[in-house]
């Protein structure tokens, strides 16, 4: 494992490894996550859903379940007194399927009863009638015109096409492939959960939610309550993961209507199996790519189609499309491009962000054609990527010119300069091989392979959207508040507020106020930007706070402000001697101030997807050392190396943390992790049936973190969530092909596709 | 609460006390009798298979998943959660820090190391951890991942988690 350095904490500011101060709590089982709410007087609130995946309801009967002793009541579609759908970026999607249900696992109806085995019983006492219709499951065959539409805006969610420089422009070399991804799930541990309070006679009500934006939600909750924003406030509950599944709704608004509806407080949580149905997942994608390059090996012209299976309803999937195709080229130079990417609606489950949103796909694809390129050129993977890093100021496929600090090079090398592990003992433990603790591989049938990933990813929303965020600084007897909406999903925002607000004020001690809607928006967490947009706001906060305090000491000591700094916990006089901490300067008076933070503006795409759509990069390098038994196809993963582009450390132990975790969830899409459908069905909602990587299959991570602090971030630091799940998965394919010598070309990689 | 689906009166014993369980559903499993009528949210629901640990709590020595018992069965086994485990064994508390905060030398090395992101796992990867520490003191890595395997962290990629099972069992060793 990396080792991370455990530096003397004197005082807890930016570059510091922090702990967390929900730390305790978490460890104790006292912290209370959004399933471990309990309420005076509560129901509990479950959702019946479809069983088919495409089908027209011709009718619903709760009356056997209304009759049920201990239920209190039973919703449909016809009970929502407001907007019948929702959706982030289309309200395309139904609160309660009345006419079809379009993918299996839709919600239907939802109960309210004293107990979840009541509710059980209560679910299953709902007679619907449905007329099975036959799905419509492949994305090729949906957007064409002369497919039954299976919603009335139509199969296409959205097409674009990139034109960039010499479409027509050919080279001595091509290489080409098509490649598949398949559906990972977030996978999030703390389901889904929430309670709903009503209040204000009915006419109010306060949801405590898991949630990635809580302002996000309010507006759609509001819209389908059909109750002013004011009326409903959003309380976020302990959120146990998120990594994308919690952008959209799921039991936000039924838990509401529930609560409304019986005047009682209403906990609902899913099961498991509900979550698979209940959340979207990462997008299933197919992506032919070209590649025309010189003999040398430099990239001339890169050609691609992807094809975005969207499921039933739009969620994220036009703002996935785009960052996938935009990041075609990769971290790589090039002149010229020809892309069309299709975002299209199936009776496939709904599929929206996940960490790596779209750029999963396409790095994917563009990484194993470097590795084509570098077969056809005679040239090492790591002297391909070299030959084509990318650079600040180099002009993307988009037109728009790479203003981020762009370290690809220093990824690369530094990763390449990590040393290789060691071989695989002859008498190694067979809980190191392939397969853990399975114990079925054969030591001979062992084969050692390397390979190799690079990505660049986007930072913040993109195409004009302005996700600001919001923060509120309280400093008075020397103790700093902060307030933010800012949703903590595990990341670690609630350790790097107070961090900011100690470095800028000169306190120790940092109260954080309930996150909740009771202050402007934070924007989603999520696309890597709560460190840069709330660490931003929050910084901009202190900041004016800060002013204030200079002005009111300069004041009262007949300084001029201007000669005043903060020095550890102290106001001081930069030109004369006088000093006083913080504490004392603060007795009695109360300084707040609130700051929003907004990025800089970006630009839709035109017609030939040219336009500054993106705000900013990050960059990321990762190899990796397989061992595979090439007899059953099982594969350990027992190195990856990484450098990646941060910008600037803000605390280490967090980081470290973002790095190996993404990491893994990237060796899962490699090597395990894939919901599997069957004609529109989903065939393994549990965990005994979706496998995630356990800490046998955790590689040993050997990580670096490349500072070249980014002039256009608040504190120099770029988001670090995303990067690295992305190019993990590619180089561990790679490396499976390097030690197999088979083509490969979807993930996850199964033990079919080795041993057969 | 409850009338209308269960009426089983039992007693379990927890963390040292004889909890009753009054009008309770028959089919009720242990975390749920924990986390619904005996405030010991602790254990947690995630897979409700016994796949993910994040429900582990020791019964009559062994790590169990509790999704997986039903409680009703669980009458007469000593059942120690993860808010049980100072009063199971105070000596734990080796540190002054360890003490103020009332925790465990496992729980204050996950602070310190990093092992806990989102923190839903953490309960039951505390009380495995402990587990195993117990039955075997001196862990090897490849022992600590095996027995830690049936507990799923999706934050941490487990490199922290590593790291502070490998700090306890350090400074467990430097103080025997």
């Amino acid at each position: 494992m990396s080792t991370v350095k455990q530096e003397t904490r004197l005082r807890d500011v930016l570059g510091i490894s922090a702990l967390r101060p929900d730390g305790v709590a978490k460890v104790t089982g006292a912290f209370s996550f959004s399933s471990d709410m309990w309420a005076e007087n509560m129901l509990w609130g479950a959702t019946l859903r479809s069983p088919h995946p495409y089908a027209r309801i011709l009718s619903i009967d709760t009356t056997a379940s209304l009759l049920i002793s201990g239920v209190s009541a039973v919703i449909t579609a016809q009970d929502v007194p407001g907007k019948a759908t929702y959706g982030l970026i289309s309200a395309d999607q139904p609160v309660f399927a009345s006419e079809f249900v379009r993918y299996m696992g839709e919600p239907i109806a939802a109960v309210a009863a004293d107990h979840p085995e009541t509710c059980r019983r209560a679910l299953a006492a709902i007679v619907v009638h449905y007329e099975v219709l036959t799905p419509v499951v492949d994305p090729e065959l949906a957007m064409l015109t002369t497919t039954e539409q299976i919603h009335p805006d139509g199969n296409l969610i959205r097409h674009q096409h990139i034109l960039h420089g010499d479409a027509s422009i050919t080279s001595d070399i091509t290489v080409e492939g098509n490649y598949t991804i398949g559906m990972q799930d977030q996978a999030f541990l703390g389901l889904e959960a929430a309670m709903a309070f009503p209040d204000s006679g009915g006419n109010g009500v306060e949801l405590h939610i898991a949630t990635q934006w809580l302002h996000e939600d309010r507006g759609q909750i509001a819209a389908c309550l059909k109750l002013p924003v004011d009326n409903v406030r959003l309380v976020l509950g302990g959120v146990g993961g998120a990594f994308g599944a919690r952008e959209d709704i799921s039991l936000q608004v039924h838990c509401c209507l529930l609560a409304l509806r019986t005047g009682r407080p209403i906990k609902m949580q899913y099961s498991r199996e509900e979550s698979f149905f209940g959340h979207v997942h990462r997008h299933p994608a197919k992506i032919w790519m070209k590649h025309h390059a010189t003999k040398e090996g430099k990239i001339v012209k890169v050609e691609s189609r992807m094809v975005f299976d969207g499921g039933a309803y739009t969620s994220t999937s036009p703002a996935v499309l785009i960052n996938g195709i935009t990041h075609t080229q990769g971290p790589y130079q090039c002149d010229n491009a020809v892309v069309d990417g299709y975002a299209v609606r199936t009776n496939n489950p709904p599929c929206g962000a996940m960490r790596g949103f779209g750029v999963v796909q396409a790095c994917f694809a563009h990484e194993s054609q470097m590795d084509k390129l570098a077969v056809a050129c005679g040239l090492s993977p790591v002297d391909v990527r070299l030959i084509n890093a990318m650079h600040t100021g180099d002009k993307l496929i988009t037109g728009q010119v790479m203003e981020s600090v762009a370290p690809v090079e220093r990824c690369i090398r530094e990763t390449d300069a990590i040393p290789m592990p060691e071989p695989l003992a002859a008498d190694a433990n067979v809980l190191e091989f392939p397969g853990g603790s399975g114990r079925t591989a054969d030591r001979h049938n062992i084969v050692r392979g390397v390979g190799w990933g690079v990505s660049m990813k986007n930072l913040m929303y993109s195409e004009g959207f302005d996700d600001y965020a919001t923060a509120r600084c309280t400093l008075t007897n020397g103790i700093a508040s902060l307030k933010f909406a800012t949703a903590e999903v595990g990341q670690g925002f609630v350790t790097l507020a107070p961090q900011i607000a100690r470095s800028v004020l000169g306190v120790d001690d940092v109260v954080l106020e309930t996150s909740d809607t009771q202050i402007g928006s934070a924007g989603s967490t999520s696309a890597s930007r709560q460190t840069w947009m709330s660490g931003g706001a929050v910084d901009g906060a202190c900041r004016l706070v800060r002013e204030r305090l200079f002005e009111h000491v300069g004041k009262l000591h007949n300084i001029d402000p201007i000669r005043l700094m903060i020095e550890d916990t102290d106001v001081i006089d930069t030109i004369g001697t006088f000093r006083i901490s913080v504490a004392e300067a603060t007795q009695g008076i109360t300084l707040s101030e609130t700051f929003e933070h907004h990025h800089r503006k970006t630009e839709d795409l035109d017609a030939n997807g040219q336009g500054n759509c993106h705000v900013a990069f990050a960059f990321v390098a990762h190899r990796a050392v397989v061992d595979v038994d090439i007899d059953l196809g099982l594969v350990k993963v027992v190195q990856v190396a990484t450098a990646q582009d941060v910008g600037r450390v803000l605390n280490p132990l967090s980081a470290i943390g973002q790095l190996e975790g993404g990491i893994a969830q990237g060796l899962g899409l490699a090597v395990m992790e894939e919901i599997i459908m069957d004609n529109g069905r989903v065939k393994n909602p549990s965990f005994t049936d979706y496998l995630l990587p356990t800490a046998l299959d955790a590689p040993n991570v050997v990580a670096i973190m490349i500072e070249e602090p980014e002039p256009q971030a608040p504190l120099g630091a770029k988001g670090i969530g995303e990067p690295p799940c992305i190019s993990v998965t590619p180089a561990i394919v790679a490396a499976i092909r390097a030690a197999t010598g088979k083509a490969l070309s979807r993930v996850p990689v199964r033990p079919q596709d080795i041993c057969l | 609460m409850n009338k209308s689906i269960g009426n089983e009166m039992y007693t379990l014993r927890i963390n040292g006390q004889d909890r009753a369980v009054k009008d309770a559903w028959v089919g009720e499993s242990l975390l749920y009798v924990l986390r619904e009528r005996l405030d010991l949210p602790g254990a947690k629901g995630a897979c409700e298979q016994g796949e993910c640990g994040s429900c582990t709590v020791i019964m009559d020595g062994d790590a169990v998943c509790s999704c997986l018992v039903m409680a009703a069965t669980a009458v007469g086994a000593d059942i120690v959660t993860v808010e049980g485990l100072i009063e199971k064994d105070p000596s734990m508390a080796a540190t002054a820090e360890v003490i103020a905060g009332q925790i465990t030398d496992v729980q204050q090395a996950f602070i310190e190391e990093g092992g806990v992101q989102c923190g839903f796992c953490t309960p039951g990867l505390i009380v495995a951890v402990h587990h195993l520490l117990d039955k075997n003191p001196d862990p090897t890595e490849l022992e600590v991942k095996e027995s830690i395997s049936g507990n799923i962290c999706r934050c941490t990629g487990y490199g922290r988690i590593f790291a502070a099972v490998e700090a306890v069992i350090q400074v467990r060793k430097a103080s025997r």
